[in-house]
């Protein structure tokens, strides 16, 4: 397999100017004593992506994520290092991005594709398709301006995936558009995937990424801190989050500190088993689907915590979450934990057929900041001796009747 | 728009195939001068697109529409006209034509550089959201200004028509290369413009001081012997021809214009236009063309230079 996306060394300095000047005047009088400082957005990033991978991107606010995607785009240039894309790239980093509001839908979907580097004779092949995809029919021929939001990021989103990519970039844009739009998004998303094709997913959202990509990256300060599969990038990005919220505004008035980051994040309470097993007296040793289950979370806490919530997570055999509850949303009053205990979640009755299922705990504290949590370490399988499929165990019940013919 | 819905019918019937499939695109700080032409020439259907799209919304909502790239010039004429011919009596004989052939070059030329100017500026959302060769949007500027330049040739055909003025057409070949050289000058310009303008904002407002000054040091309103003949007295006759502009704007007059000498009604002879032959123009332009080449080549790598940091510039 070849790699679609190398990313060889590729660093990216901005300069952050107290003030900007730029105009020749103030440039030649303060020439050379312009003060700014370097701001290292991206520090020697090497990724490489096999063709028809699909990665994510993960990082809080300012992690450098964007701007990384930004670089494979060819958007900014890196300041040194060099990133070589093979094939088509076409990137949505904000949908209807040089859509001209004078012109109508379809002068834009042309000028906005050959934007894209699309010749004008295959965007013209591919014109009904875009139509169709955006649901805009007969405003098509309307000027932009006067279409709502939702229409001109259907229309957007519409284009950028019409255009036919080798790389698919996308930076958050499934946040616009209704649900039923960004349904029809992510389904597009999958089969591209299923076509071969190789996507960067640039998200906030893990759950997206974990349910999208094969492997994600999570970036901190311009660095790449954790890699391999969603999982586990996904516990690095939770760790490098609250290694941000703990250390918080230290970290940059006193560099000092930088180095041993890990030792200021022991939590004083901490999860350190989990399991999921099932509940039922008949038989104990496997799950039929509406049997009882119970998850058993260990913890440790070093001191007496006191209004401690929990979060649980059920996850799909597709790494989808099929079901989350926080017991601080839901106005549970929080546990107080001392030393060494187990917090038991019992589910009654599972509606759930054959499949491996994942499991993922977090506990928060009385701030509503997570402070401790498992996922990946325990699943259960629901074996199902019915002959229904799917996911969901659902009772149903079935009978026929004839309708008297009405004569007329 | 037209021409978007048979393309369309064209593509239902055969698919092409993907020219760039295997392309391997380097994002990197230093791309070499002629692979940047290569990306450019892989866009083009974007620079049409771009001129296309400056066309229709320029006149958008205005009444007069695309009449008003023919009126401007047209009054441009008018003031030139009477304040050269009635008022200061320069006495050259059918002097709007004279006039015609010169404006519509240096229309031309300004137009493209001032649009240009500020292309990359004007563009910030797609600049900072879309990748493509940056030397398109400059390009476009030049584009739509070539368009407004034949519209503008259409009215100088019709003074010609109008005014019985003959052509020297043994001189007719030369306004293939006069053209060229100018499309080429005015692209060098172009693109080295709209780069610095995204650092200097102050070239937009430097550039009208610059443009009114190079006018005026084109032999546009005043004929090329005015300047000249004092000159070659000093062994200057070079300095002329630094303005490189001034060998397009000759070939033209003497192509269209047609007069280099005439006699006057007084029966003195009036000195216009230089008497070399259909081969000492090509030989001027030649030149120009040469310059022009190495300013294209110097505009695209200062640019390149400079494109790294347009996102976060603007």
């Amino acid at each position: 397999m070849t790699n679609a996306i190398e990313i060889d060394d590729v660093s990216k300095i901005f300069r952050l100017y107290q003030e900007k000047y730029s105009s020749l005047k103030e440039r030649v009088i303060k020439a050379g004593k312009i003060p700014y400082q370097e701001f290292w957005a991206l520090k020697d990033i090497n990724i490489s992506v096999e063709e028809g991978t699909s990665i994510g991107l993960l990082g809080h606010n300012g992690s450098g994520k964007s701007t990384l995607l930004k670089c494979i785009a060819g958007i900014i240039q890196p300041t040194k290092g060099e990133i070589r894309v093979k094939g088509r790239v076409s990137a949505m980093l904000e949908v209807g991005a040089g859509f001209h509001p004078e012109l109508s839908g379809r002068d834009n979907i042309f000028l906005s594709a050959t934007l894209l580097g699309v010749p004008v004779k295959e965007i013209a092949s591919r014109f009904d398709e875009i139509v169709a995809f955006s649901e805009l029919g007969a405003f098509i021929d309307n000027q932009v301006k006067h279409y709502s939001t939702g229409m001109y990021a259907r229309l957007g989103f519409a284009v950028a995936v019409n255009v036919d990519p080798d790389v698919l970039l996308v930076d958050e844009v499934l946040a616009v558009g209704d649900e039923n739009f960004q349904r029809k998004c992510i389904e597009r998303i999958r089969l591209f995937q299923k076509e071969g094709r190789t996507i960067v997913f640039v998200s906030h959202s893990p759950e997206l990424v974990r349910a999208t990509c094969e492997e994600a990256y999570v970036l901190d300060h311009g660095s790449v801190v954790g890699a391999g599969d969603p999982g586990a990038a996904i516990a690095a990005l939770r760790e490098s989050l609250q290694a941000g919220a703990q250390v918080g505004g230290a970290k940059i008035s006193d560099p000092g500190k930088e180095a041993e980051p890990k030792a200021a994040k022991v939590p004083n309470v901490e999860l350190v088993s989990i399991r999921a097993v099932s509940a039922s007296e008949e038989r104990p040793e496997h799950i039929f689907p509406h049997d009882p289950i119970k998850v058993e979370v260990g913890y440790h806490a070093r001191s007496p915590q006191l209004g401690i919530s929990v979060a649980i997570q059920l996850f799909s055999p597709q790494k989808e979450v099929i079901f989350g509850a926080n017991t601080r949303e839901m106005g549970i009053e929080g546990f107080d934990l001392d030393s060494d205990g187990v917090v038991e979640i019992n589910f009654e009755d599972l509606p759930l057929l054959d499949g491996i299922y994942g499991v993922a705990v977090t506990l928060i504290d009385s701030g509503g900041n997570p402070i401790s949590w498992l996922e990946d370490r325990a699943a259960f399988q629901v074996v199902n001796p019915s002959r229904v499929s799917g996911l969901v165990a659902l009772n149903f019940s079935i009978n026929s009747y004839s309708v008297p013919r009405i004569a007329n | 728009m037209l021409d978007w819905q048979s393309a369309q019918e064209d593509g239902r019937e055969s698919l092409t195939q993907h020219v760039s499939r295997d392309r391997l695109h380097v994002v990197s700080s230093k791309v070499p001068v002629w692979s940047r032409l290569i990306r450019i020439w892989t866009y083009r259907a974007l620079l049409l697109s771009l001129v296309r799209k400056e066309l229709s919304v320029k006149y958008k909502n205005s009444v007069l529409g695309f009449a008003w790239s023919m009126l401007n010039p047209a009054l441009t004429l008018v003031v030139y006209y009477v304040v050269f011919q009635l008022v200061l009596k320069n006495g050259m004989p059918q002097f709007a034509i004279f006039l015609l052939c010169g404006l519509v070059i240096w229309n031309f030329f300004s137009t493209a550089l001032s649009g240009a100017t500020s292309s990359v500026v004007a563009n910030a959302g797609i600049v900072q959201k879309v990748s493509f060769p940056r030397e398109v949007l400059p390009l476009a500027s030049v584009g739509s200004a070539l368009v407004f330049l034949f519209l503008q040739l259409i009215v100088l055909a019709i003074a010609l028509v109008v005014g019985r003025d003959v052509p020297a057409f043994s001189y007719l070949a030369l306004l293939i290369p006069a053209f060229v050289d100018l499309v080429i000058l005015a692209a060098a310009f172009s693109v080295f413009l709209s780069a610095v303008n995204v650092y200097y904002r102050d070239t937009q407002h430097l550039l009208e001081i610059v443009l009114m000054a190079w006018f005026w040091g084109t032999p546009v309103v005043y004929a090329y012997q005015t300047i000249a003949v004092p000159l070659a007295r000093h062994h200057l006759s070079w300095a002329f021809f630094l303005n490189p502009v001034t060998a397009i704007v000759i070939t033209f007059q003497r192509v269209l214009y047609a007069k280099v000498s005439p006699v006057l009604a007084t029966g003195s002879v009036m000195k216009i236009l230089p008497t070399g032959s259909p081969l000492w123009f090509l030989g001027q332009l030649a030149i120009v063309f040469v310059v022009s080449c190495v300013l294209f080549v110097i505009a695209l790598s200062v640019f390149g230079r400079m494109e790294g940091n347009f996102a976060e510039e603007l």
